[in-house]
């Protein structure tokens, strides 16, 4: 069943995450970083930084990071057994740290198939923002097998 | 780090690579905890048989975490402007990335001198996981 593309405009409700070097510390264990100001606060300090850098691609983790991160999904009638990633795009305006405040505000942007609805997409853009300021867009594309 | 200079490179020039240790079920329980995921299908063997999957596989993004570790072990991360991935290929236990990038593009954009850059994760035998593309603002 293809999705119905009212859902284009589709507020996602948002959310605040606050960053902490506990889980950067981890992240960068896992993806075998070895730059200290990644996940050493005294060493980020020591190289004028506010707190840890989030590296690169945190910030999807952290539009994930509420209850039902996909509830947007389930709304348009999809399995979250069928999904999968198929592109994520960032562009970058501020660096952001441990500590700061980051509001996500997203919206789904666009639905559409290929492959006579085989594979459909769903298109959802976020505004990562710090007090107002804009520190990161970001862009997800989901797919849904049939 | 040596420093990357715009003058100095030319389209076709490669940025240094490296490959990761071998993908682990550590790995992936690691990831989960420092990227907040923890879905089964990269956690829990019971329920990915279920699914009539072979085994648990590798995030996505720890992929795409990995070319980002290329980036910023070549420049500064405030020098990156826009970073993108397609995800075209599952990773699998066992598997080790190699991550590799090129210059494919010298441009002017926003007044700035960049590059745009292929990168690539893939497997040792050479099957592309992730095709990500970047634009770098090089003084």
């Amino acid at each position: 069943m293809l999705i119905d593309k009212k859902h284009i405009g589709m507020k996602v409700p948002p959310h605040s995450v606050t960053p902490t070097a506990w889980q950067l510390k981890w992240f960068a264990k896992a993806t075998g970083e070895t730059n200290p100001i990644y996940f050493d606060e005294a060493a980020a300090q020591a190289a004028g930084m506010p707190g840890v850098l989030l590296p690169p691609t945190f910030f999807f983790c952290m539009d994930m990071d509420k209850e039902h991160p996909f509830d947007y999904i389930e709304t348009m009638g999809c399995d979250l057994g069928k999904m999968l990633h198929g592109e994520q795009i960032f562009t970058y305006h501020k660096p952001a740290y441990s500590g700061d405040v980051l509001d996500f505000d997203g919206q789904v942007t666009d639905i559409y198939d290929k492959k006579n609805g085989a594979l459909q997409f769903i298109v959802k853009d976020v505004k990562v923002s710090r007090h107002g300021e804009l520190v990161c867009d970001m862009r997800t594309v989901i797919v849904i097998r049939a | 780090m040596t420093k990357a200079n715009f003058d100095a490179l030319n389209v076709g020039d490669e940025i240094p690579s490296f490959t990761t240790e071998p993908v682990s079920r550590l790995t992936l329980a690691l990831y989960a905890t420092g990227s907040g995921d923890h879905h089964p299908l990269h956690l829990d063997q019971d329920y990915v048989r279920s699914k009539g999957m072979k085994d648990v596989f590798a995030h996505g993004m720890l992929g795409m975490a990995y070319l980002g570790r290329l980036l910023t072990q070549w420049v500064p991360q405030e020098a990156i402007r826009s970073f993108g991935v397609r995800f075209t290929a599952i990773t699998w236990i066992g598997e080790r990335m190699v991550c590799t990038g090129r210059i494919v593009e010298k441009l002017e954009q926003n007044g700035e001198k960049c590059v745009r850059l292929e990168l690539t994760c893939a497997n040792e035998q050479g099957e592309a996981k992730h095709k990500a593309d970047a634009v770098v603002a090089l003084a």
